[in-house]
């Protein structure tokens, strides 16, 4: 079924310094029940403003937006449900833990407005502290409490009234690493468990691919690509999506008589299927750690530079004029100044990309 | 906190084979100056009190605690510090609500009204009201028995709630700007998760954005309680001609009365030490309740937060807080002018009757030119001495953190809740001949006064700004080869040179309308501005004291718009 | 240029002792590493090498120079070591224009009045900070500033240069390009850098010999970047350098078992490096650690993440939690999908040996 559908949404604001920028232009997307699907994007992009709009606190200067097959927000008959009749659960980057509440009353206080009877809301509670681990410290005030501990309340202060939708604004980018780590894992527990649709919002690639079972690139207000995180890390359409994703290596290639070159060296073909209907020049695009670098088959060349890593050995190797990065393992070795040999398992083929997408990003950036 | 740890090697001064280092002198030199200007004022009342002759003897004060005339007093001051804490809250709370949270418009003009009564002494509001309010010959009074044929005159402004009414007028913003600047950086989604649970506008009000903002409420409640405990100006302008006294008027009035009489002094050093019991009370009970409540309530993006629309309410509102906000702030100033400007007090303020002569008169009086010219002087010189002696000690507090670094801070902070008509009497006290030393009607002893007094809040700016200034930046002169005396004047002091500016502000901007400390102190020839103003006024002379408090109105505007000018030009580079 | 000589000093703040009978010499020329968790006392090494703190015992010399010395009562004033540094924050003065804040060291050095542009604008040039010489440091990036503070310390030494975790705060790709600055800057004016930081990723990066500290203040290991990566000294340096996991293992008959419940055999003979008759543990960094079905040690997998550039597997080993990496090339090469609850074949690829410490 589908749960939240979300239909040419769009809303522009209107700044001092920028005149009216479009935050989320005609975005049309559907999200399906008890799915994870994240929103991911570079800061600017609109992730945030779509969610603030889907929970009720933005309105949309066109489309709608529906929520579980019903309404919430219609600009053309002004239609707007407030946030609190939603029935939302939501989950903020700051926490928005109410510090003059001990846990008990932060995580009560979404029943006590419903008139919950008090038996009934104690057990709730209860259930819910368990489930985030909290059970035993009802009596305590949030104030003294770490990030971690103060963003589990707020995620049973989210599922105590038992939501059908979860929204995630950037809930882990105040947590130190490691904890964003164990996090992520509870947060995917409570979804197993409770059965709610999530959305989340992050700019961090790696959490959304580790979370999510969709995903959506979102770029200058504009979806750029949907789908599994797989498909996306595989498959990106383009180089912007390619390189948000994880860190990503570009080579200048030029076709010729059904062979690709890199640019700088005709004589020795890349071992590479070719794009279908290529042009002349394209960009080849892999990963620094998709290379497969040996000493037997491949495109022959020589390491340039070697620097280690804690994780992995770095390598720059000369591909025509320009150079590759390669990571390897460490048992993986080469010296400076080896010939070794190259192969490309997994590549994309990209045409030469404007810059000015590249400028406007900035731009917007400072706003 | 890394910087901390790394002062605490410091005897590398011995090593180097010289006696002194520079930390060791400042330090020292902090020391004795607060000892010299807080210290000893405060010892002498207490001895005086308790001390008769060299023998320790409590009579004195048993005698004066027993007073019931001094007792009424206590309850006055009480009673009216109470109420006019909860008044001022209450009218704080709204206007902080209004401007912080909802949509109404002409928010910009609406702060700058607030900011006006931070700029005058409430007791020239005082002034104005008893013109306009006076049972006898009130302008309002008087108009509105003629319009209305009342046999007696509506309002009564020299009584208990006529004080209480000012002292609002003048403290409210205390409460205002304290709550606006909280619900300004609030973090808004601790409202808005609210909404997501399921919480409907004003239920979120009253369960999270109130109880959050509840402790910048009482700190702002808390200091309108312990300025109004310490209040001279206004229960002395409206409360003398009715007997009606508070604990500081009442101290006034002993010494005065006395007229310089030892005993006098002692009485009143007595009655002091009363006072000062009730004003602790009321800071332990501030430290009390600030410590329950000091919640974390700013963190997180930096989002605006949303705005509640006033709808219908949006108007009726607006005029509402207008209107109360003009007759609050500036229809006092209008009266005062106005009745600067009759030709003879009781005339209707009519045009025939309006005249320029008074102020020819003012500047041909030598009583005006002294006064003027006194209190240039000295808040000038208090301003730059406390600036100065300010920055060397929160140097001292911040960077060098000798042994007794709390005991420095505190003293420094001291005069800050002391009354000031209570440090008055310590300095006559100290500086009058007991020590050896007479500095009595002269402008000295009222320059040290405001030193003590105005101290506090140099050094909270320098210290302020001081925590901001990183331990490397010091450090990284050293490493290029300057002196540590060097690295002081190269880069410390440059870099504190704006709160060193605004310290200078601070005290000067106070000290041009200071009259609490001054009217105990002035001589004769040694009148401040304000005390020109007081005294004119109490000898009947109201229209040549309105007239004056015009030129000093005039005068107060002219400052502030000069460091305001000063502020904006440092802001923007 | 110059060398510097730690000997035997000691460092304490009231009754904590941070630095203990610490010796260490830099030699002339080369780029030196400390690294350390934070609280390690690196940062304090340096407050004393510059003067701004005072060992309670032990003698620094810069040059052969004595400019400290507990015994010999000498401590020479920080502006007359003549070190540049560059402090973690920066420290680049607010209230002068990068320009003054470039010609102050000069100033204080009395150098020639002419001389001092001359020097000022090379020193600028060197960080490529031509161009910017009237800014105000509010206007300048946190890279820009940090530039700015490079070349403070160039125009203030050219013999030694310390440098405070100064790219920390600098975002990843800044941080790259800062890397590659101050070898270039090194390479050209010869100077001696001592490089101070927490981030070993920069240090392995950047410097000639790496020094680890360890939580206690003492140095553990100083070796080159190939040194420590391939034979870190201990348990410590093994952690600190890389994400590790550390199996108990036991000798059996001349063969290396697992040192938990079911005991397979590891290697059939005693590899190099274990400690015969000791108690060792066995460190392997998450990507030496490959699935095989074939395998003998047998483990289950509990969680499984996609990262992207990476797999990250927790698998459960008789007990032990180990984390495994599969990375996006191993992937391409073996497609099958493992995933949690999965039972798999584990094959170490890489491993050190380590006698088991008594855990503090």
């Amino acid at each position: 079924m589908d749960q939240i559908v979300l239909s040419h949404v769009t809303k522009t604001f209107t700044t001092k310094t920028l005149g009216t920028v479009t935050a989320v232009n005609d975005f049309n997307l559907t999200i399906k029940e008890g799915e994870c699907f994240s929103f991911l994007g570079p800061s600017g992009c609109g992730k945030t403003t779509t969610l603030r709009m889907i929970a009720g606190f933005e309105d949309l200067s066109q489309g709608e937006i529906h929520l579980c097959g019903k309404p919430v927000s219609i600009k053309s008959k002004n239609l707007y449900v407030p946030p609190e009749d939603r029935g939302l659960g939501m989950v903020f980057q700051s926490f928005a833990v109410w510090p003059h509440m001990n846990i008990f009353e932060n995580v009560a206080f979404p029943l006590r407005v419903r008139k919950v009877p008090k038996a009934e809301m104690t057990e709730r509670v209860k259930m819910a502290l368990k489930h985030t681990s909290l059970d035993g410290m009802e009596k305590v005030y949030p104030g003294n409490l770490s990030g971690g501990q103060q963003q589990r309340i707020a995620l049973a202060r989210a599922i105590v009234t038992n939501p059908k939708v979860m929204l995630l604004d950037e809930p882990l980018s105040n947590l130190d690493p490691k904890l964003r780590e164990t996090m992520r894992f509870e947060i995917k527990e409570l979804q197993k468990k409770f059965n709610f649709t999530i959305i989340f919002v992050t700019h961090d690639q790696s959490e959304a691919m580790a979370l999510s079972d969709r995903m959506m690139v979102m770029d200058m207000g504009n979806i750029v690509q949907i789908g599994t995180p797989t498909e996306l890390y595989n498959r990106p359409v383009n180089r912007f999506v390619h390189k948000f994703l994880g860190q990503s290596t570009f080579t200048d290639v030029i076709l010729q008589d059904g062979k690709a070159y890199a640019r700088g060296d005709m004589e020795q073909p890349l071992p590479v299927a070719l794009p279908e209907n290529g042009e002349r020049e394209m960009v080849m695009a892999t990963r620094p750690n998709q290379i497969d670098m040996n000493r037997t088959e491949g495109y022959k060349t020589k390491v340039e530079k070697r620097i280690f890593l804690t994780n992995y050995t770095e390598y720059l190797v000369r591909v025509g004029d320009q150079l590759l990065q390669v990571q390897t393992p460490h048992r993986n070795a080469f010296a400076q100044g080896e010939t070794c040999y190259l192969k490309f398992p997994g590549i994309m083929w990209y045409g030469k990309e404007d810059e000015a997408a590249e400028a406007e990003r900035n731009r917007r950036q400072l706003v | 906190m890394i910087g901390s740890k790394y002062r605490v090697n410091r005897d590398m001064a011995r090593m180097d084979g010289k006696k002194f280092s520079l930390d060791k002198v400042l330090t020292i030199l902090s020391f004795v100056i607060l000892i010299v200007v807080v210290v000893i004022p405060m010892v002498m009342i207490v001895y005086n009190t308790f001390f008769f002759e060299g023998k320790f003897d409590t009579s004195l004060f048993t005698e004066i605690i027993m007073d019931p005339a001094n007792v009424t007093a206590m309850w006055n001051t009480i009673k009216i510090a109470l109420l006019v804490t909860l008044f001022g809250t209450v009218v704080g709370l709204f206007f902080a609500w209004l401007l912080g949270r909802s949509d109404i418009p002409l928010k910009g003009l609406m702060r700058s009204m607030f900011t006006i009564p931070y700029m005058f002494p409430p007791f020239f509001g005082a002034m104005a009201w008893e013109l306009l309010l006076s049972p006898r010959s009130g302008y309002l009074n008087k108009w509105l028995m003629a319009t209305f044929h009342l046999s007696q005159a509506p309002f009564n402004i020299n009584s208990i709630g006529g004080i209480i009414f000012v002292e609002c007028s003048y403290y409210f913003p205390f409460v205002f700007m304290q709550v606006v600047s909280a619900l300004e950086r609030m973090d808004p989604t601790l409202e808005e998760s609210a909404r997501i649970a399921g919480a409907k506008q004003w239920y979120v009000i009253r369960r999270i954005t109130m109880p959050l903002v509840l402790p910048a409420t009482s700190a702002g409640a808390l200091l309108i309680l312990t300025s109004s405990l310490s209040h001279f100006g206004v229960p002395s302008i409206l409360g003398f001609s009715k007997k009606i006294y508070t604990l500081p008027t009442r101290i006034y009035q002993l010494i005065s009365r006395a007229s310089g009489s030892f005993q006098g002094i002692r009485e009143g050093a007595a009655l002091s030490i009363l006072l000062v019991i009730v004003v602790m009370l009321a800071l332990w009970l501030q430290k009390v309740v600030l410590r329950s409540g000091s919640y974390d309530i700013i963190k997180g993006k930096s989002m605006r937060p949303m705005l509640i629309k006033l709808r219908g309410a949006k108007i009726p509102l607006l005029i509402v807080s207008l209107l109360s906000l003009s007759i609050i702030v500036l229809v006092p100033l209008v009266m005062i002018i106005l009745v600067g400007m009759l030709k003879a007090y009781g005339l209707p303020l009519t045009l025939e009757n309006f005249t320029f002569d008074n102020y020819l008169n003012l500047f041909k009086s030598k009583m005006v030119q002294d006064s003027v010219v006194n209190s240039l002087t000295l808040s000038i010189s208090a301003g730059i001495i406390a600036m100065f002696l300010g920055v060397m000690i929160a140097y001292v507090i911040q960077k060098i953190k000798p042994k007794g670094k709390t005991a420095l801070e505190i003293i420094s902070i001291l005069p800050y809740s002391i009354p000031g008509i209570v440090l008055a009497i310590g300095v006559i006290l100290s500086w009058s001949g007991a020590l050896g030393v007479n500095l009595y009607n002269t402008l000295w002893i009222i320059l040290v006064a405001y030193i003590a007094r105005y101290l506090a809040f140099s050094m909270k700016s320098a210290s302020a700004s001081l925590q901001q200034v990183h331990y490397s930046l010091e450090d990284a002169a050293r490493t290029c080869g300057a002196t540590h005396f060097e690295s002081l004047t190269d880069v410390t002091l440059p870099l504190i040179r704006p709160a060193m500016i605004s310290g200078f502000f601070l005290i000067f901007l106070p000290a041009m309308r200071e009259l609490t400390t001054s009217v105990l102190l002035y001589g004769p020839y040694t009148r401040t501005l304000g005390v020109a103003i007081y005294s004119l006024r109490s000898d009947g002379y109201i229209v040549d004291a309105s007239a004056l408090a015009s030129l000093a109105i005039v005068l107060i505007i002219i400052c502030n718009a000069v460091v305001n000018a000063i502020v904006k030009d440092r802001k923007k580079v | 240029m110059a060398s510097v000589r730690f000997e035997h000093v000691s460092i304490s703040y009231g009754p904590k002792q941070v630095v203990k009978d610490f010796s260490l010499s830099v030699n002339d020329g080369e780029i030196m590493g400390i690294i350390g968790p934070s609280g390690c006392g690196k940062t304090t090494l340096i407050r004393a090498l510059c003067g701004l703190i005072k060992p309670e015992a032990g003698d620094i010399y810069i040059n052969d120079q004595l400019v400290f010395s507990v015994e010999k009562r000498v401590n020479i004033p920080p502006e007359r070591r003549g070190i540049g540094v560059v402090f973690q924050d920066y420290a680049v003065w607010p209230h002068l224009s990068v320009w003054d804040n470039v010609c102050y060291p000069m100033k204080k050095h009395k150098v020639p009045k002419d001389e001092i542009p001359k020097r000022a604008a090379y020193a600028l040039e060197q960080v490529r900070m031509t161009g910017y010489e009237k800014h105000m440091p509010a206007q300048l990036s946190g890279g820009q500033q940090q530039r700015v503070a490079i070349a403070r310390s160039l125009v203030s030494s050219d013999e030694l240069i310390v440098l405070d975790e100064p790219i920390t705060n600098l975002d990843a790709k800044l941080r790259e390009e800062m890397i590659l600055e101050i070898q270039m800057i090194q390479q050209r004016i010869g100077t001696t850098i001592i490089y101070i930081t927490h981030d070993q990723e920069a240090a392995l990066q950047l410097c000639d010999r790496i020094a680890v500290m360890q939580p206690d203040g003492q140095i553990c290991q100083i070796g080159s970047d190939e040194e420590i990566i391939r034979q870190p000294a201990n348990r410590f340096v093994y952690s600190f350098i890389g994400v590790s996991n550390f199996l108990p293992v036991v000798e059996k008959d001349g063969k290396v078992c697992l040192g938990l419940g079911d005991e397979p055999v590891l290697f059939d003979k005693l590899p190099e490096g274990f400690a015969v008759g000791k108690k060792n543990v066995m460190g392997v960094r998450p990507m030496d650690i490959v699935f095989d079905q074939q395998s003998a040690v047998r483990a289950d997998i509990q969680r499984d993440t996609f990262l992207g550039n990476q797999y990250d597997y927790q698998v459960n080993l008789g007990g032990q939690e180990l984390r495994v990496e599969r990375n996006a090339l191993d992937v391409l090469s073996d497609p099958t999908h493992y995933a949690a609850g999965q039972e798999v074949g584990l094959r170490f690829l890489n491993v050190k040996f380590y006698e088991e410490e008594a855990q503090a």
